[in-house]
Order: C-alpha cells, then structure tokens, then sequence
C-alpha cells in the first residue's frame, strides 16, 4: 500500500496522468501486452495445437470481406497453414515481446556492466572497450544482428536454429544492441565519479565493485531507463527484420515478423490479410512504446539522444 | 593533422584485420572445403592428401595470414553457388544496390534538409507538429511493411507498377547495367526507393531538427540577432552551417542502417543486389559468399567513416587533439 501512495504521489505519475498522448500510448500498450501473454485464455484457438488445424481451412478471408469462403469461426481469417489470424496473432506479439524484453535484459546488463568498468577504471581499458562499441555501433545494430544470425544459422544448421530460434535470437539481439548502454552508462559515470559521495566511499576504505555498483550505478539509472524503452521497440523491431528476412522464428511458432513473412508469400494471390494484421499489430506495439519512451526522455530530459 | 591522419588510418586498418579474422573463422567453422570440392565417393585417405595439399592442415594463423594475403589480391575464394570468385559475383551485384541507395540519398538530402530545418525553427506550428508526428510513425514501420503495403496497393491492386525485379536494363559500361536510362528500369526503381526513403528520411529528419533547435539556442545566434542581423542569414548562413557537421557524422554512422535496410528492401523486392545476394548466400549455406559480402561491406564502412572521420578533423580542430576519443 505505502509502494502504491509512493508511485501515485510521484511527480512522475502527476505528470503522466496530465499527458493525454502518454496515457494513450500506455493504455494501448497494457491492453496488447495483456492480450498477448493472457493468448491461452483469450485466443478463440490454439495454434500450436496440432489437432485442431485443418490445412483446408487455409488462406480463409476475413468474416467482414463477405466472400464465399469467409469462415464465422475465424473473425480475422487464416494463415497459410489454417490457423486463426487473430489467435496465431496474439501467441506471436507473446513471441516479439518476450523476445524484445529479454534481448533488453541482456543487453543492459553487457552495457551496463562495460559501461561502469569503462567509467570508473579510465585508461587504456576504457579507450580500447568505447572504441570497441564506436566500432561496432558504426556498423549498425541490424547489420550486426544480421551476420551473427546468419553465422549462427550457417554454425547450427537450419534445423538446430529454429529450435532453439527464441533464445538464438535473445542472444543475437542482446549482443547486437550492448553498445548503446555501455555509451549511455559510461558517460553518466563520468560525470558521477569526480562527485563528493564516491570520493567519500573511497575514503573510508570501501572495494572498488561496492562503490561501482552500489553507489554510482543506481545514480545513472535514469539515462538507463530512458533509453530502455526504445531499446525495447528497437528490439521487437529487429526481431520482426530477421524473421522477415528468414533468420527469426520459425513458421511453426511464428512472431509477429514472421507471420509477416509468410503474409507476404501470398500477397500476390491477394491474401492481404495475412501480412496486414500482425503488420498493424506490430507498428501499433512499436509505436506505442515509442511514445512512451519520447513521453518519458522530454520528462526525465537528459539530453541523451540526438536522434 | 598529418598525426591524426595517419592515426585514423592505423585504426581502420586495425577494423579491417578483426574483420578479417571474424571471416575468416566463419569460413573456418561453417563448411567443409574438401567436401565441397570432392563430393561423397572420394576415399578417407585421398581426402586427407587433399587436405594437406589445400593447407587446411595448417595452424589457424598461417592459414588466415594465407586469407589475408589472399584478400589483398582481390580473391575471397569461390563462390559455391555461382561457381565464380565471389568478388565477381558481388561486383556484379553493386550496381543494383548503388542505384537504388544514391536514388534514395538524393530523395533524403533534398527532403530532410528542409523539413528538419523548418521543424526546428517553427516547432509549435501545425506542420512542424504533422513532419515530427509523421516522422514517428515512419520510424515505428518497419521498411519491408512499408514495401509490402506499396506492392500490394500499386502492383497487385491498382496494377500501375511492377513489384519484383529491375525491368529492362543498359549497359552504361562494362559490368555495370543500369536501369536509369528506360522508363521500365525507372518504374522497378520507384517502389524500392520509396520504401527505403520511408525508414530513412524520418532519421534524418528528427536528427537534423534536433542539431538545429540545439544550435539556434548557442551563444553566437543570440549574438547574430543582437547585432540585428537579418533573421534569414543567421539561421541559413549562420547556424545551418554549425546543424550540417554532427548530421555528416551521424551521416556516416548511418550508413550501416541503410545497408541493413537496403538488405531488406531487395529481399522484398528481388532486387538483384548484393542485400538479396547475401540472404541467398546464408539459404543456400554459402560461405565464402557471405565472407566476401562481410568483408565487402565492412571495407566500405571502414572507409566511408575514415573519410568522414577525417574530413571532420579537417573541419572542426578540436577533434584533431588527443581529447577527443
């Protein structure tokens, strides 16, 4: 209870409650995420159960286009291999999210981690670990995704890869995306680490990792927060790229980039739907976290990013 | 300058050799090379002779100075599927990919620079509001949806442009066809560019309004309207020209997202470019293809930031002194 007068007090959810776009954005975002990990209660079916998919009732319209074959049963219509479009739908966005949070996780904490060491020791190690993450940075978090995907494809074989596809990919992310944080941390530990407390923690004797990660890092979390948000968009965003382009989740458990793709297989046929719904589902998730983070930097304004 | 010069070359060719080794050990780890060359009759002995022979029984740092020296002379191997050096085959490949990216650059430059400019100046008017919301949205769709949507809309629907490929082609000169001199060649360009300037002008758009808010705030442009300057010489003259150096930089590292982008929109559009040529090459699991590409793509980076980095010395001499890392 005194947790939630804390969080309703803050000027942080005063500010939000007087931000009509941020609290759209963040409705949206609440209903799809609990549309999407609530899919075994909500989806009409299941797609990953076997028995209930019938190949006959592939490629199936939408209830509201009125064609002969629109199914009552499929209000969205149906996939290339019969499944509902709305339950396949909400199992994948499960699929993106969990995929675009965890590469999030672990990214942070590569970032974080470097970021700090980085900061606080200076020297030699810090030039050499920043100009690894200038370096790899200039080459793009997608172009990086790409290649360490497609060498684990050609490492694991095709098989392999699309088995374990969802941590591949949590790996593939996370380590594609590091240097964001490590940039962000380390220059808020620059500016932290010259300041009275931590010349006070090191006065009276305390070890190097307590004063890293006990004092100065909870003081850059703020930047760290700010760009989470995006990073999480960014994420879901690679993921739904590499599936596209076929080095993401398998058809058998499809994410939203990957219903995409097999959409786009028949879009020639006029199968529109198939890409459209997740399509949309997609740039609403992404855009409506976006929002939020661009409500959340002008709030916490650290002139952090120029983008 | 000569200092820093020589120092932004060392660090490149530095890049260039992790590159190379990063290569080289996909090379290593994926495929067999004897296999490839044999085939499945060849006894377990002959194989072996062959190995030795190939120096593939080698240790792994003379093999790959071997890569090296062999990249120095152009050669990145075979290309399993092509059966050509893959060098070749990329080479073939660019004209398509430089086509589509210099169509795309130039709808960029001469559309971002405007916009972003005038979003920064009148940021509370309705149009500056409709280009930073419309720029949002452009970066939250990702480019093949925008390409999928315009294929479906234009070339399956409404049936106005072609959706796949690069129409009829003429050859400029030797080993380069373009598709820039036939109205079909024009119309397979329209679509790919269009999805492509989606994703990439709103970058620019929001990176060129925020350099210029950041400077019409400095020192010298309130000073430039104290002296009663004309409004329009201090923001065009006077503050463009400090917005346009961190937008060539952030330019150049921008690179690698449209290259990333570019591989996407000729997947979607079977653009015959090296984006396309690369995704084939990872299908059909061929490495020396995709270590050519890697190596490909990265000695372009290394040197588009070299020379940016370098020009931006020359420009700005705070850079040039050891501070600036």
């Amino acid at each position: 209870m005194r947790f939630f007068k804390k969080i309703t007090g803050s000027n942080l959810f005063y500010n939000f409650l007087r931000d009509p776009m941020a609290i759209g954005s963040a409705t949206v975002l609440l209903f799809l995420i609990v549309a999407s990990f609530g899919a075994p209660l909500f989806a009409p079916h299941n797609p990953y159960d076997q028995t209930t998919i019938d190949i006959m009732d592939a490629e199936l319209p939408p209830i509201w286009t009125g064609a002969a074959d629109a199914d009552s049963r499929f209000l969205l219509g149906t996939d290339p291999q019969g499944r509902g479009m709305l339950s396949t739908m909400l199992y994948g966005m499960r699929v993106s999210v969990l995929i675009g949070v965890g590469a999030v996780v672990l990214q942070s904490l590569i970032g974080i981690i470097i970021g700090l060491i980085a900061g606080y020791k200076g020297g030699r190690l810090e030039a050499l670990l920043m100009r690894l993450a200038d370096v790899q940075l200039s080459f793009s978090t997608y172009m990086v995704a790409i290649f360490i995907s497609a060498v684990f494809q050609g490492i694991f074989g095709m098989g392999v890869y699309s088995d374990y596809a969802l941590g591949l990919l949590i790996l593939v992310i996370g380590f594609a995306e590091w240097p964001q944080y490590a940039r962000t941390v380390r220059a808020s530990v620059m500016a932290e680490k010259n300041k009275e407390y931590v010349e006070a923690a090191r006065v009276i004797g305390l070890p190097q990792w307590r004063i890293m990660f006990r004092h100065i890092l909870p003081n850059t979390m703020t930047p760290v927060l700010v760009i989470s948000t995006v990073q999480v968009a960014n994420a879901i965003m690679s993921e739904a790229a590499l599936s596209f382009i076929g080095l993401g989740m398998p058809p058998s458990q499809p994410s939203l980039g990957s219903l995409i793709k097999s959409g786009f297989d028949y879009i020639a046929s006029g199968s529109w739907w198939i890409s459209l719904f997740p399509g949309i589902a997609l740039v609403v998730l992404i855009l409506s976290i976006n929002l939020l983070g661009d409500w959340l930097r002008d709030y916490l304004n650290p002139k952090l990013y120029k983008d | 300058m000569f200092a820093f010069i020589i120092r932004r070359i060392t660090q490149a060719i530095f890049v260039m050799l992790v590159i190379s080794v990063i290569g080289f050990a996909i090379k290593q780890s994926v495929g067999d090379p004897v296999r490839e060359i044999t085939g499945i009759s060849v006894s377990v002995a002959e194989r072996d002779a062959l190995r030795d022979k190939l120096g593939l029984n080698d240790p792994f740092p003379v093999q790959w100075f071997r890569f090296v020296k062999g990249a120095l002379h152009g050669d990145l191997g075979n290309s399993f599927k092509y059966k050509r050096p893959a060098v070749q085959v990329i080479l073939s490949k660019a004209p398509a990919t430089l086509e589509l990216v210099l169509t795309t650059s130039i709808l960029v430059v001469l559309l971002s620079i405007p916009i972003g400019i005038y979003a920064a100046i009148h940021s509370k008017s309705w149009w500056a509001r409709l280009a930073m919301g419309g720029s949002i949205i452009g970066v939250s769709i990702p480019v093949f949806l925008t390409a999928i949507l315009l294929i479906y809309v234009f070339a399956v629907w409404l049936q106005w442009l072609p959706s796949f490929g690069r129409g009829e082609l003429v050859e400029i000169f030797p080993g380069w066809k373009s598709g820039f001199f036939t109205w079909s060649g024009l119309a397979h360009l329209f679509l790919p560019t269009i999805s492509l300037t989606s994703i990439m002008l709103p970058l620019f758009i929001r990176l060129i309004r925020a350099e210029m808010t950041e400077t019409l705030q400095t020192e010298y442009v309130k000073y430039a309207r104290a002296r009663g300057l004309k409004e329009n010489r201090i923001l065009y003259v006077h503050a463009f020209k400090n917005t346009l150096l961190p937008v060539i930089t952030v330019g150049g590292v921008q690179l690698g997202t449209l290259i990333a982008f570019t591989i996407l929109t000729e997947t979607v559009f079977q653009w015959g470019g090296m984006g396309s040529m690369f995704i084939k090459a990872v299908e059909d699991a061929d490495t020396s293809l995709m270590v050519a590409y890697l190596v490909f793509v990265g000695l372009i980076f290394v040197v588009v930031n070299t020379v940016v980095d370098v020009i931006y010395g020359y420009v700005n001499p705070m850079i040039r002194t050891g501070g600036g890392k």
